[in-house]
This record gives structure tokens, sequence and C-alpha cells, in this order.
């Protein structure tokens, strides 16, 4: 298997003055599963679907299990899955009949593939006659998954699957991804939320229509520069404000309930910012040097583009 | 086959699923003929006649007497003054006045010839033609009554000629009761079917392109054939449902005869529906709302239903707009189901029509699946 499940060249794509995607060129190994990591609007959906024929590009070219999304879009539609970011079947037909009608499209049988499927179907299956509408966001999610599986794809799009998913769910939806993989299918899924990078093969991040580091997600932590540190105080509107005046500061962000802070100095000399914040009369401050996350990584590519 | 039979069974399920939708399909079309009919009335019936007689003599009463004996007529009001009945039409008493004048008697039997005045009002175009022609029938009435009078007593007229005159009689072929209701059902009808193909085809469509379902469909293998043929055989199946529920409305509830045969004009209607749904296919390839659909549709729907031959003869239309009728496919339609169902028309006789209709079918829908790829 030496030809990529996906071949990105020089890729293009405008919306009027909007340019959605600035010349990407990407490569993704067959069986992988392949993380596009982005915030709203970075185009990641745009690329999904220009790699799922929904979409043409302006420019460059791109090779779906070797087919071009062009001309021989025909192809790639009977070896590939798709779930669109929001949820697209028939809301008043049922499970069971929603997946027959897909089925039927590819022309099998819901009862020829069931064993494709039966990881995933098996836990809505008592629901089957249940209408897609009366789903809970959890349930949409593994019909749709299943309704794209059903005709054995080689290759999956999902396009931001867990977004608006409650927690639980999100990590069901994963698991699920991890045993698709297990099987050999490729899967290519975009999320804005960084930490299901971790749960990646590879990523790669996306900001403005480029990209800005494509690795596994532990390489992409390493590229990180220096070194992080978590602080924490009293009032953290005012830390942000202080850290920002501090002289020797090189970023620094709200990352939950601690600021993530980096100096220009690789290595921080603690007290001395400790002495500096103190002055400032911040109280209950905790200083810690911390292992950097995908978000971290990322707020540092962007920096550096800026 | 297959993929087609789970495509129209879809279809089915979700119209039948949607409960705002089934009133719609079925019974709205059902209480607008039964409603439309009844009301869209073009008899003129019971005009109100105001009468004024300066002369009051037996000869102004006969006259009176013709007129209330009249089914065109009901009399208003009764006057001996011009202004009386003037104040009539003024304050909407009265549609048309007659008057007649002093010594109204004595001249017509002196000179043989005496003027009657008739006052219209005529804000209603038609109604006033109307009432004027129904006025002038009874006034040519009472004059033939008064000569064959004058015949009998040996008066006057007796030495000149014989009086020959020419009594027009006629009978009403294909309506021998002048039954409006015989008119004006099948052309409702034609209408309702017209609209629900319509629009429903559009906004189908357009509905999947809006909610986003047409995107996972998008991406898989199905072909465009399967696509629109499981489109549009649903709602061409609805089409001929609901015009069976409207021919069986025709005959049982507004007794209008059917002459010709019923299969002709279902072949008609079979072919003519795809025209209709090729339409609502076109519509929805270029707009992206149900909300454009459904205005897009309704602008066309208006000018096809006015100007379909239904509410204004097209023979009575200025010619260019005659000229614009040959593409209305409901003016076809129309023509064809009154010619079979009124008259008893063959194929043969409506062959034409059948011509037509199918090159725009062939039209409309190759054009449309055109768009269609280039779309979607």
């Amino acid at each position: 298997m030496k030809n990529p499940a996906l071949s990105i060249n020089r890729l293009l794509k405008s919306y009027g003055k909007l340019r959605a995607l600035k010349e990407i060129s990407l490569e993704v190994n067959r069986g992988e599963l392949f993380g596009l990591i982005g915030p709203d609007g970075a185009g990641k959906t745009s690329l999904i679907r220009i790699l799922a024929t929904l979409l043409l590009p302006d420019g460059g070219s791109a090779e779906v299990l070797g087919h071009d999304v062009i001309r021989e879009y025909k192809v790639i539609r009977n070896k590939m899955g798709y779930m669109p970011g929001r949820f697209s079947l028939y809301q008043d037909l049922t499970i069971l009949e929603n997946l027959e009608l897909f089925a039927s499209i590819y022309e099998t049988t819901v009862e020829k593939n069931y064993h494709l499927i039966k990881d995933i179907y098996a836990q809505i299956e008592p629901f089957k006659d249940r209408k897609a509408g009366q789903l809970s966001g959890g349930m949409k999610q593994k019909l749709a998954l299943s309704c794209a599986m059903i005709h054995e794809p080689e290759i999956l799009f999902l396009d931001e699957p867990t977004t608006g998913v409650d927690p639980v769910s999100r990590n069901e939806f994963w698991e699920m991804l991890k045993k698709l993989r297990e099987k050999g299918i490729t899967i290519i899924v975009s999320t804005p939320y960084m930490d299901e990078a971790n749960l990646c093969d590879r990523v790669a991040l996306i900001q403005d229509g480029a990209i800005m580091s494509v690795d596994t997600p532990e390489a992409v932590v390493e590229t990180f520069p220096t070194f992080l540190y978590a602080i924490k105080s009293s009032d953290k509107y005012l830390l942000l404000q202080d850290l920002r005046d501090y002289p020797n500061v090189n970023s620094v962000f709200a990352f939950g309930e601690y600021l993530h802070y980096t100096d220009k100095r690789k290595e921080l000399p603690e007290d001395e910012l400790r002495q500096y914040l103190e002055e400032h009369k911040h109280r209950e401050l905790e200083i810690k040097r911390i292992e950097p996350g995908i978000e971290d990584c990322f707020m540092a590519f962007m920096e550096k583009e800026n | 086959m297959r993929t087609i039979y789970f495509l129209v069974r879809k279809e089915f399920l979700q119209i039948f699923r949607n409960k705002g939708m089934l009133p719609i399909i079925f019974i709205m079309p059902v209480i607008q003929l039964v409603i439309l009919s009844n009301a869209a009335n073009f008899e003129i019936e019971n005009l109100k006649l105001y009468f004024v007689d300066k002369d009051q003599t037996s000869y102004s009463r006969l006259l009176r007497s013709k007129i209330e004996g009249s089914n065109y007529f009901v009399l208003s009001g009764y006057g001996f003054s011009t202004d009386e009945g003037e104040g009539a039409l003024d304050r909407d008493l009265a549609d048309l006045v007659i008057e007649v004048p002093r010594g109204f008697e004595r001249t017509l039997v002196r000179d043989n010839s005496e003027k009657i005045q008739l006052t219209i009002n005529a804000i209603d175009g038609t109604k006033g033609a109307l009432g004027n022609f129904y006025a002038l029938a009874v006034i040519s009435d009472f004059n033939r009554q008064i000569r064959e009078d004058f015949q009998a007593k040996g008066t006057v007229f007796a030495i000149s000629k014989p009086l020959n005159h020419i009594k027009i009689n006629y009978s009403n072929w294909f309506n021998p009761d002048l039954n409006y209701k015989t008119f004006m059902v099948p052309g409702i009808l034609v209408l309702l079917v017209t609209m629900i193909a319509a629009f429903l085809s559009a906004m189908n469509i357009v509905r999947e392109k809006e909610i986003g379902t047409i995107e996972q469909l998008n991406v898989t293998p199905i072909r465009k054939h399967q696509f629109i043929i499981g489109k549009l055989l649903p709602f061409w199946v609805l089409g001929l449902f609901e015009l069976s529920i409207g021919l069986l409305i025709a005959k049982f509830v507004f007794d209008v005869p059917f002459v010709g045969s019923i299969i002709l004009v279902y072949a008609f209607a079979a072919l003519y529906l795809f025209l209709v749904l090729g339409m609502g296919l076109f519509i929805s390839t270029f707009t992206e709302t149900q909300q454009q659909a459904m205005f897009i549709s309704w602008f066309f729907l208006v000018i096809f239903i006015l100007m379909g031959g239904l509410f204004t003869a097209i023979e009575n239309m200025p010619v260019w707009a005659q000229h614009i009728t040959l593409f209305n496919p409901v003016r076809y339609f129309i023509e064809v189901v009154r010619m079979v169902m009124l008259k008893g028309s063959g194929l043969a006789d409506i062959k034409w029509h059948f011509l037509i209709v199918l090159l725009y079918v062939i039209g409309i829908n190759g054009l449309a699946m055109f768009r269609y790829r280039k779309t979607v």
C-alpha cells in the first residue's frame, strides 16, 4: 500500500475576496486516523467538502484513494463515507428507514453489511423504529456514522462530528473511530477541540486557510520552542494585565483557571516573577512549569505567523 | 430499480408523516373545488329593476308585468317620476331603470312607434351589458305581443301588411341548460391539480437543500435519473389521485356530465403532470429556500391561472395575450378536459394538445435535468 489515501497539492479555494484555502498541500497515509485541527473559519469544512466531491476547488489538485476529486468523483463517491457537520439524515424517517435508504442507494442491504456497522448500530438498534429527529445528539451521531459506513467505505470524512455533543458521547465517539481504524479504514476528522488532537495518529493544524504544522500530536508538542508556565492568582483579570506589562513577557493566554505564560528568556526565574506579582498585590499566587498541549502549540504557531 | 423503490417509499413516508401537509394535499383541494365552483358564478340573475311609469295605461302595465315575469329581473321599486328613478339608481337600489314616458300607449297606437328610456348602472361592465341585453329581450317580446294584439283586434294595423318577423329559436349544445357549473368545475379542477403538483415538487427538493439532507444524498453514487424519478413519481401519483377525487366530486356533487372517454382525460393528465412537475423541478434547481421557490411558483401560477381561459375566455383577450396563452399549459388542460368531458371529443380532436404538451414536457424536463447537473 504505497499510494497515499489522500494527496493534496497546492489546493486553492476562494469565496469572493475571502481566501478559504491558501494553496494547501497535504498527504495522508492509508489507515491513518488523521485530524484537521483549527478554530471555526479556518477552512476545515471547505477542505473536507472538496475532498468529499461536494465543492470544486479553484486551483491545485487533490486525490482521494488515488482518484482525482474533479474528474473521478463518481469513483470516490462509491468508496467514501461522509458525515457533514450538520445532521443531514431524514429527521422524519426512523433509524431503520434511514439506514435502509442509504443501503439501497449504494445498492446493498442492511443485512448484507450488518457486520460493518454492528458495533455502532447495535447501540441504537433497540430504538430502530424511532424517528431520527427524536434522537439525542449522541444517537444521531451513531446513526449518521452507521449510514456513512453501510457501503464499506475505504475512507471516512467526518466534519466536526463532536461539535455540540456532550463529553460522554464525545468519548464514545472517539472510541468508535479507533475501532474503525483498526479495521483499516482511513479516517479524516476535523475538530475545533484541541484536546481531541491527542486521539489522532497525526494532525494538521489549520489557521486562516493555511496548514501551520503536520505531525503526530506528540511531535507537534515537542516543537514547542520554550518552557511553559501555568500561573494563577486571586484576581485572574488583573493578573493577565500585570503579566502583559511584565518586561520579559513573551506570551500570555487565559486557559481555564490558569494563565499560560512564556518568557523571553527560555527559563523563567520564578522568584523574580513572584516578587513582581506580589508587588502588584496578587495573593494566593501559584506558578508552576507545565508540559505544553496542542492548544499551546497552536497559539505559539499563530504568534509566529503573525 | 430497488433504489428507486426505496426513494419513492421514502417520499411517501415523509408525506404521510407530515401532519401539516396531509390536510393541504387531501382536504384543501376538496374544499376549494366545492367553494370555488359555487362561488365563481358568472350567471347574472335577479338584476334590480326600478320601473318609472309616467303613463299608467294597460300597455305600460303589460310591460311591467312582462319584466316581473322574467327570471332576470326583480322589481325593486315602482315610481312615477324621473327623479325617483334616478334616486333609486344613486342609492344603489336599482341596477337599471326603465322609464315609460307620458302618452306612451297613445303615441304607440297612433304612430306605431314610441321610445322608452333605459338607464343602466354600468360600473360593472359585464353586468351592465347583460342587463341591457336582457331588458331589450323583454322589451322586444313586449313589442311582438302588442303587435299581435293589434292584429287580433283588427285596429289600424289590420289593413297594413301582416307582420312578418323572425323569431329566433336556439338551443345550447354541450351544455343545454347553460349550467355554469358544468363549465367551471372541470376548469377549477385543472387549476387545483396544477397547483398541488407545481408547489409540492418545487418545494420538496428545495426543502432538502434547506435542511441539508440533499448533501448526504449528493455524496452517494446515486444516479441523476434515480433521484429525479424518485422525486417526481410520488407527486405524479398524488396529482392523479387528486384528479380522481375532483372528478368524483364533479360527478356526484355537481352532476357534471361525462360525455367523452375518461381514459382520455387520465391519459392527458398523466402527460400534463410531467410538465407541471418538471416545472417545479426546474424552479427548484435555481432556488435555495422554500420561500423563493414558493414565490417563483406563485408568480407563474397566477399568470397561468388568470390566462388559462377559465376566468376570461381566451377569445376575448387581446391578440398579443392570446399568443402568450399558447405557452400556458393550463390552457391546454382546461380545453382538453372541457372538450372531452362536455363535448365528447376523441383523441383525434385533441391530438394537437397532446403533441404540444408533449413538446413542453420534453423541453422543461430537459432543461431541469441540465440545470440539475450543473448546480447540484
